[in-house]
């Protein structure tokens, strides 16, 4: 019944060189009601190897943060650097491989087709692309699928698909939004349980924006808790969960513990503008 | 059993038992055949005793446009039972066609070559009415040629139909279909380049596609001459702006999450081109190249009647009219007709195998 995780990186022996670091970045969109201030003194450096989950209410600008690494945003003010370049340069050398919330598996490629499509992009070889693959096709347990059309798979099967496309040019960086967020519990709790497997595997840095606070305790070793209007990070929480994380660390004092100090920072968040529920 | 089908075959049982009853007054002998029908019509009725098989309906209905067809002309004033044969005989294909189509709505994908006798039966009754009302009703061969006598003029005139058909089908619509297609196209996708040029070039490309036909065509006629280019062009002018516009919002058809993960690859105009839009855009273009395929047609013969060589469908049917050979015109309007209908279904069928994945193909 429970799924045992073997995590080969747990929380605090990390090393210290900062994949990701953020000074004072800010970013204002520019509407025709106003400015809405997105992104707003947010200063967080994230490590090679950690998980890290960015959670918050809707409008916290957790998304904006994660595609502002990805220079799909641009800030406008502070600093931001990836593996010590700008985000820009780091979008050029293939740093980060990016998850969106939706699938956005192009349904005229069949399943190896959309793996390869950043392969053929990046112009690796047609052998490497066959052994890349079959590598993470394997990785994300679809193997036998190759053939098939995205429209002929399930939601849960269609996500793994594009983790697969996220990892087939194997970037140490993998920038996931809400990756599950429109799949049943059942699928979702599967599919956590197999990202830390992955991740366990992969030592990649991981970037994981949610909603949902049992998946942001679970999946992580640090949690940043942002808040709305404007968008600013709260809390940072380091995570003290063992390694080994099976489905059921979910019911222990432990996990409530950091649930619960997760909620205090949302509140506390919330607490700024009366208006929000 | 539903109720519609219910319906027609009371009705059509009862129709052939009035006719049947009508038609005893005429001597015995006559219309034989059509007496038969109308008596195999009237036991019909039986089926709300003893259930009949859909193809048994069928089997009647064409055995009742035999019947038609053969009869005519044996009644001088052609009699009123004779009608209510015509009424019958229509009334037991539709029911047919109905029950046909029911049968096969359960299990229609692998049943391709049923599905297209529904159509096929259809056209065949249309074409039967047509023959059995213009013959027997006197129908002035100028109002309304019956469908024997086009195919009659059609197996005549061979030659000419296929030299017409050489001139305007296979050289202006062809020639000027991939012509007026491509430059749309190619256009489109410099416009999508350059926002100076999607301002400048899709307003003057509406403004082209707004000229009258009929006011290009003579002017085509006096830059290109009396030859096929003329119409050619005619047809570019009428197909570049349908292509231009489909392929410039197929462009943008690709979603945004779909755009910004060729982004995160860092992926240049021309792989984002090839690998996202121009699939995502094919649906689009494919539209534009089905309307294309009968505009296309109208286009080249219209163009026709405004100065051209002594051969092509437009010029024989602005002639024969004046001749007042009016199976000549509907032999040519046949052809178009077909051809239109093949060039299409050609263009479609290509759609079918090139855009399989979009949900308005797979059936999803």
């Amino acid at each position: 019944m429970s799924v045992t995780t073997e995590l080969s990186n747990p929380a605090g022996t990390t090393t210290q060189d900062a994949v990701i670091s953020a000074r004072h970045l800010g970013l204002t969109f520019k509407t025709n009601d106003g400015d809405v201030v997105a992104l707003s003194d947010v200063n967080l450096t994230i490590n090679k190897g950690e998980f890290v989950s960015f959670i918050g209410p809707s409008g916290c600008g957790k998304t904006t943060f994660l595609r502002t690494i990805a220079d799909l945003e641009q800030p406008t003010s502070g600093t931001l650097t990836i593996n010590g370049m700008t985000p820009e340069q780091a979008r050029q050398s293939r740093a980060y491989g990016y998850v969106f919330q939706a699938p956005a598996l192009y349904p005229w490629r069949t399943i190896e087709k959309n793996i390869a499509l950043p392969l053929e992009i990046m112009g690796h070889s047609k052998s490497e692309q066959d052994a890349r693959i079959k590598r993470t096709m394997d990785l994300v347990n679809l193997s036998g699928f190759e053939k098939k059309y995205p429209w002929q798979l399930s939601g849960g099967m269609q996500q793994r698909a594009s983790i697969a496309r996220a990892l087939s040019f194997d970037a140490d960086l993998l920038l996931m939004d809400e990756p599950f967020g429109a799949l049943d519990e059942i699928v979702r709790d599967h599919l956590n349980s197999e990202l830390l497997k992955l991740w366990a595997a992969t030592q990649k840095t991981i970037c994981f924006v949610t909603h949902s606070i049992p998946e942001a305790v679970y999946l992580s070793t640090k949690i940043v808790v942002m808040s709305p209007r404007p968008g600013r990070v709260t809390d940072v929480i380091e995570s003290n969960l063992p390694s080994e994380r099976p489905l059921d660390i979910r019911e222990t004092p432990e996990f409530l513990e950091i649930a619960a100090r997760v909620r205090d920072g949302l509140r506390a968040g919330h607490s700024y503008d009366g208006d929000h529920v | 059993m539903s109720q519609l089908q219910y319906y027609l075959a009371v009705v059509a049982g009862g129709i052939c038992a009035a006719a049947l009853g009508f038609s005893l007054l005429t001597p015995l002998e006559s219309g034989l055949l059509l007496k038969a029908f109308l008596a195999v019509g009237t036991l019909s009725l039986l089926r709300f005793v003893v259930p009949l098989g859909l193809w048994i309906d069928g089997a009647i209905a064409v055995f009742g446009a035999v019947a038609l067809l053969t009869t005519l002309g044996v009644y001088a004033p052609t009699p009123a039972f004779f009608w209510l044969a015509l009424v019958g005989a229509w009334l037991f294909s539709w029911l047919f066609v109905e029950r046909l189509s029911h049968a096969l709505a359960w299990r229609i994908s692998d049943s391709a070559g049923l599905g297209l006798l529904i159509p096929v039966m259809f056209g065949l009754t249309i074409l039967v009415i047509w023959e059995v009302v213009t013959r027997a009703g006197n129908v002035p061969q100028v109002i309304l040629p019956p469908p024997s006598m086009i195919g009659a003029r059609i197996m005549a005139s061979l030659p000419t139909l296929w030299a017409d058909f050489q001139q305007t089908f296979l050289k202006a619509v062809l020639i000027g279909y991939v012509l007026g297609c491509g430059l749309g196209f190619v256009v489109a996708i410099l416009i999508d380049r350059s926002p100076f040029l999607k301002a400048g070039l899709l307003p003057l490309g509406n403004f082209v596609s707004a000229l009258p036909i009929v006011g290009v065509a003579p002017i085509m006629v006096m830059w290109f001459g009396f030859d096929w280019p003329s119409k050619a062009a005619v047809v570019v002018i009428m197909t570049f702006f349908p292509m231009l516009v489909n392929t410039v919002a197929g462009l943008n058809a690709s979603s945004v999450i779909e755009r910004d993960l060729m982004r995160t690859y860092a992926a240049g105009y021309w792989q984002t081109l090839m690998k996202l839009r121009l699939p995502a855009a094919g649906p689009f273009i494919f539209n534009a190249l089905k309307i294309n395929s009968t505009l296309a047609l109208i286009g080249a013969i219209v163009a026709e009647f405004f100065g051209t060589p002594i051969v092509g469908m437009g010029f024989r049917i602005s002639t024969e009219v004046g001749r007042m050979n009016v199976d000549m015109v509907w032999a040519e309007i046949a052809v178009a007709a077909v051809a239109g209908s093949v060039f299409y279904a050609g263009v479609a069928l290509i759609e079918r195998g090139v855009t399989f994945w979009h949900p308005s193909v797979r059936g999803a």
